[in-house]
């Protein structure tokens, strides 16, 4: 073996050294959490693979019972019973096990919040005051959030972060559950806005440590119909806004209005450009805020839903998606019915309503996804559909629906293969792709099970 | 005088009949015959594996026999379960459902107060968490104390008096909590309270120590009494009683047991490292999120572990918990049950058992003993419930399918063998509740008022749904009731 010992080589070497101490740590930290994938699981470039021999739930077309899915430079390149691996494509054995696309929640606030209680500095939910819609997701979403990782290794690879509190809560950022920075996580960065529908009760917070604040109901619904009348005032105000711009842009005569950050963000709203997501559980909330979205032009999606059920032939002919979000909550009222909320779902759908199911949770319980699926469908729903609900359906009501929610060629390589029913609560995933990149099954509680399981 | 005899007449006609119609009220919808027979079930015993094709029959409330092709006997209501599952009724090791109130948080050590005095038996949360398959509950005091109050562990027997809800012989329990919670961390001083007592994971070893000291104090006043009854002494004047050392001295006995709220490590450590001192054991330590740190620890105290599936990050002591923990724990020899703390989540308790099969490599049946056998054991009463063995209590639920898939959906549940909750009847009685709804909601009482009458007060809403006991409202749920 030749040594080389010329000036340049030299050089070159301590160059080498220098960045590979520098690198060390990531390169460390890639390696430990990755094992066997490489080290490009977050940032690099998408490798090229082929799952092999595995079932593939296409979701959109029939169930392949043995077939292969190709991933190429993020993508769904090919599926099918016969399709030809590509030379060089890392190849994954899935005999016994199943494809399934990664599941979809739209209404979590996934890196918003880390710690709820006790913890103000990790709560980044609520904007001070009513009207926010300048307040992004995106800018306060933490991509190192432990449940980032925590939810993904249970097969939800994308959710839509919303901002809560007030009446305009801020704009929802449409993200992957993976990518170092806000901005690689997002598909959307500005996918909805989102509105909490005032409601009449009695009283924001309703209660102070017990001391009720008597309200009554004629005060409750004076209160609701300003709130909502300041609403109309403010999307009014952002289309004339938008309309003042346009022109001013269209003839250099005109003087062109100051820039005013808060009605610029709604403009792609009040224009139906983008959806906007109203949170509304109650029937008087839900038909409130279609009545609302169709005087105003805007792209509705209700978020919640409780009440959905019930009136779901008015929401078809009204053509109003729902993420129904509190399949297990318990029943609101008294008297409900024990199933009132487990069986809304499956009402929506036999009305033919558009909708899909969410946790509604904020972080740490976005993973339990697939379990609300499938109580709705052990009440009703049936099991296809109950897949589609966390699939399909949130990426069309969130517009995605041609990029994300089912395995065909050309659409996003988020792909989860598992052992077994997509759904049940003890099924393992075995394999994960988000954005065509193989992510390692690790989160903070692995790693803490690997530290604590053999202490004697 | 002839008024009066046809009244007695009247009376002694009716009186036969009135009585009758109380007992069949008392007993609910069903006619209850004494014995029924469910048919061809796959039956999950929880304590000898799983038994296909199976047979139970049910006599007098109790498991009369397992087995297959059992005889009918004449009279027994005969269940066909072909195609579905039995097992035994969830027991859940840490409820507040029931309670209309929860802490009495004016104290650290508020052993003197007793949740059976506060225990409401038409909580309509009771029956969507018989619809889930479950039968008992562990009802305990909130944990806003070092010390808690008592607990009582009840069958869910809805629709019955309080009485008849109260488990017999269940053994005397008592709740203590550790960390935030009693150091009062999450709650915001307010004007006008006064800060209590402790603040610090110091102060809560202290408040406890102290109370115990003072319980072993109270115990020798009572036993040099007692000694000096034997001897015949005269004159004697008893000790003063005291009702917030008294259930300190059962446990010092041995005859109540300890179920502490814990999370850290730490804390849990301490409170071993007390009861060591006074010589009493840890029953449980409930939530206990972090226990898998020192699972040898708890083995070795021989304390249980009642915990949450898979909750985590909802608060600080509640950063590090992970879903392994029930493993970890149990392979170090601990008794781990998984409770739901919140009348939403008892309602799905087999899922939350079916997720453990998941984190690490517990068996079927090790994850279904910790909704069934090992929270009864930790409770004292797997003698009578918790799994399906003859001789014990005919608590049990029959499951659509497989009460670990998510598909699957309780269709009866039955506890002394009597049926507390049919999915079939639920839905048959649902036409004449919604007519009945309607009318009510029609009645003058429940109308607008006219223009210019006194607009009514807003809706009282039901008391909200119990989640953790670790909400920062719960103490605006305890006031509000």
């Amino acid at each position: 073996m030749q040594i080389k010992s010329s000036p340049l080589f030299i050089a070159r070497a301590l160059v080498c050294f220098a960045l590979l101490s520098f690198a060390a740590p990531f390169i460390a930290r890639a390696q430990q959490a990755s094992r066997t994938m490489g080290p490009d699981f977050m940032d690099g470039v998408p490798g090229t693979y082929a799952i092999r021999n595995a079932r593939i739930v296409t979701v959109t077309g029939a169930e392949i019972e043995n077939g292969t899915v190709v991933v190429r430079d993020g993508r769904i390149e090919s599926v099918g019973a016969n399709v030809t691996v590509p030379a060089g494509a890392q190849e994954i054995d899935a005999r016994g096990l199943s494809v399934y696309p990664g599941m979809i929640d739209l209404g979590t606030s996934m890196g918003l919040v880390e710690i709820p209680q006790g913890a103000s500095g990790t709560v980044d939910l609520q904007e001070v005051g009513e009207m926010n819609p300048n307040a992004q997701a995106l800018f306060g979403i933490n991509p190192h959030s432990a449940h980032v990782a925590v939810t993904r290794v249970n097969g939800v690879t994308s959710v839509l972060s919303s901002p809560q509190g007030g009446i305009i809560s801020g704009q929802a950022a449409f993200i992957n559950l993976l990518g170092s920075t806000p901005q690689a996580m997002a598909l959307t960065p500005d996918a909805a806005l989102v509105i909490n529908f005032p409601r009449a009760s009695g009283g924001r917070g309703g209660e102070f440590f017990g001391l009720r604040q008597q309200g009554n109901i004629s005060e409750a619904i004076t209160t609701r119909d300003r709130q909502i009348e300041q609403l109309r005032k403010l999307l009014r105000d952002a289309e004339a806004y938008g309309r003042a711009q346009d022109a001013a842009a269209r003839d250099k005569n005109l003087p062109r209005p100051n820039v005013d950050v808060v009605l610029a963000a709604l403009v792609p709203y009040v224009r139906g450009e983008r959806p906007v997501v109203f949170r509304a559980d109650r029937e008087p909330e839900i038909r409130g805020a279609v009545r609302f979205a169709e005087e105003m032009k805007l792209r509705l999606i209700i978020l919640g839903g409780n009440d959905a059920g019930r009136i779901a032939p008015f929401l078809k002919e009204h053509n109003v998606p729902v993420i129904v979000n509190g399949v297990l909550d318990l029943p609101p009222l008294e008297d409900d019915f024990y199933d009132a909320l487990y069986e809304n779902a499956a009402k929506l759908q036999q009305a033919g309503v558009r909708f899909c199911i969410s946790t509604g949770d904020t972080g740490s319980s976005v993973r339990d996804l697939p379990y609300h699926a499938g109580m709705a469908a052990a009440f009703g729903l049936p099991k296809d559909e109950a897949l589609k609900a966390v699939t399909l359906y949130p990426a069309q009501i969130i517009g995605m629906g041609d990029r994300l929610g089912s395995i065909e060629p050309g659409k996003l390589a988020n792909l989860v293969v598992t052992d077994g029913d997509l759904l049940e609560a003890r099924t393992n995933i075995r394999y994960l792709f988000i954005n065509g990149r193989q992510v390692p099954l690790v989160s903070r509680h692995t790693e803490l099970y690997e530290q604590f399981k053999n202490r004697k | 005088m002839r008024k009066l005899f046809s009244f007695f007449l009247a009376f002694v006609v009716l009186a036969p009949a009135w009585g009758l119609r109380v007992r069949a009220q008392q007993r609910g919808n069903t006619s209850a015959p004494t014995e029924t027979l469910i048919r061809n079930a796959t039956i999950l015993t929880a304590s000898h594996g799983t038994l296909q094709n199976s047979d139970i029959l049910i006599r007098n409330g109790k498991i009369a026999a397992i087995g297959q092709n059992l005889k009918a006997p004449t009279g027994a209501r005969v269940v066909d379960a072909t195609g579905k599952y039995v097992m035994p009724g969830i027991v859940d090791c840490h409820s507040h459902s029931m309670l209309d109130a929860i802490n009495e948080g004016s104290v650290s050590v508020s052993s003197m107060a007793h949740t059976r005095d506060v225990l409401n038996p038409t909580d309509p949360d009771l029956y969507r968490e018989l619809a889930g398959g479950v039968t008992t509950l562990h009802v305990l005091h909130g944990s806003a104390n070092s010390i808690g109050g008592l607990n009582t562990v009840v069958k869910i027997k809805y629709g019955r008096p309080l009485s008849e809800f109260i488990f017999p012989g269940a053994p005397l329990s008592i709740k203590f909590a550790l960390g935030e919670n009693p150091k009062r961390s999450n709650f915001p001083a307010l004007p006008g309270l006064t800060r209590r007592y402790p603040e610090t994971r110091m102060g809560v070893e202290e408040t406890i120590r102290d109370a115990f000291t003072r319980a072993r104090n109270y115990k020798r006043e009572w036993d040099d009494y007692r000694a000096a009854q034997a001897r015949g002494e005269k004159n004697l004047i008893s000790p003063r009683r005291n009702l917030q050392l008294e259930p300190l001295v059962e446990v010092l006995e041995g005859k109540r047991y300890v179920h502490s709220h814990s999370y850290r490590a730490d804390e849990i450590l301490m409170l071993m490292r007390i009861a060591d001192d006074f010589g009493f054991k840890v029953r449980t330590f409930q939530h206990v999120l972090e226990g898998y740190k020192i699972a040898p620890e708890l083995a070795r105290h021989g304390a249980g572990a009642s915990i949450f599936a898979d909750s985590w990050a909802y608060k600080i002591e509640a950063y590090d918990a992970i879903p392994y923990a029930a493993v970890i724990m149990t392979r170090a020899g601990v008794i781990v049950s998984i409770n739901s703390d919140s009348d939403e989540r008892a309602r799905r308790l087999n899922i939350d058992a079916a997720k453990m099969l998941k984190y690490g490599d517990l068996t079927e049946e090790e994850a279904l003993r910790m909704i069934t056998l090992n929270p009864a054991i930790q409770l004292g009463i797997d003698n009578k419930v918790g799994s399906i063995d003859v001789g014990k209590d005919a608590d049990l639920a029959i499951w659509s399918g497989h009460p670990f898939s998510v598909y699957a959906r309780v269709e009866q549940t039955y506890i002394d063998g009597e049926v507390f909750f049919d999915r079939a009847q639920d839905l048959a009685r649902r036409p004449e509740l919604l007519r009945e709804r309607e009318q009510l909601e029609r009645a003058e009482a429940n109308r607008p008022p006219a223009e210019g009458a006194q607009p009514p007060g807003l809706p009282r809403g039901r008391r909200p749904a119990y989640g953790h006991d670790d909400d920062e409202a719960q103490i605006d749920q305890e006031d509000n009731h």
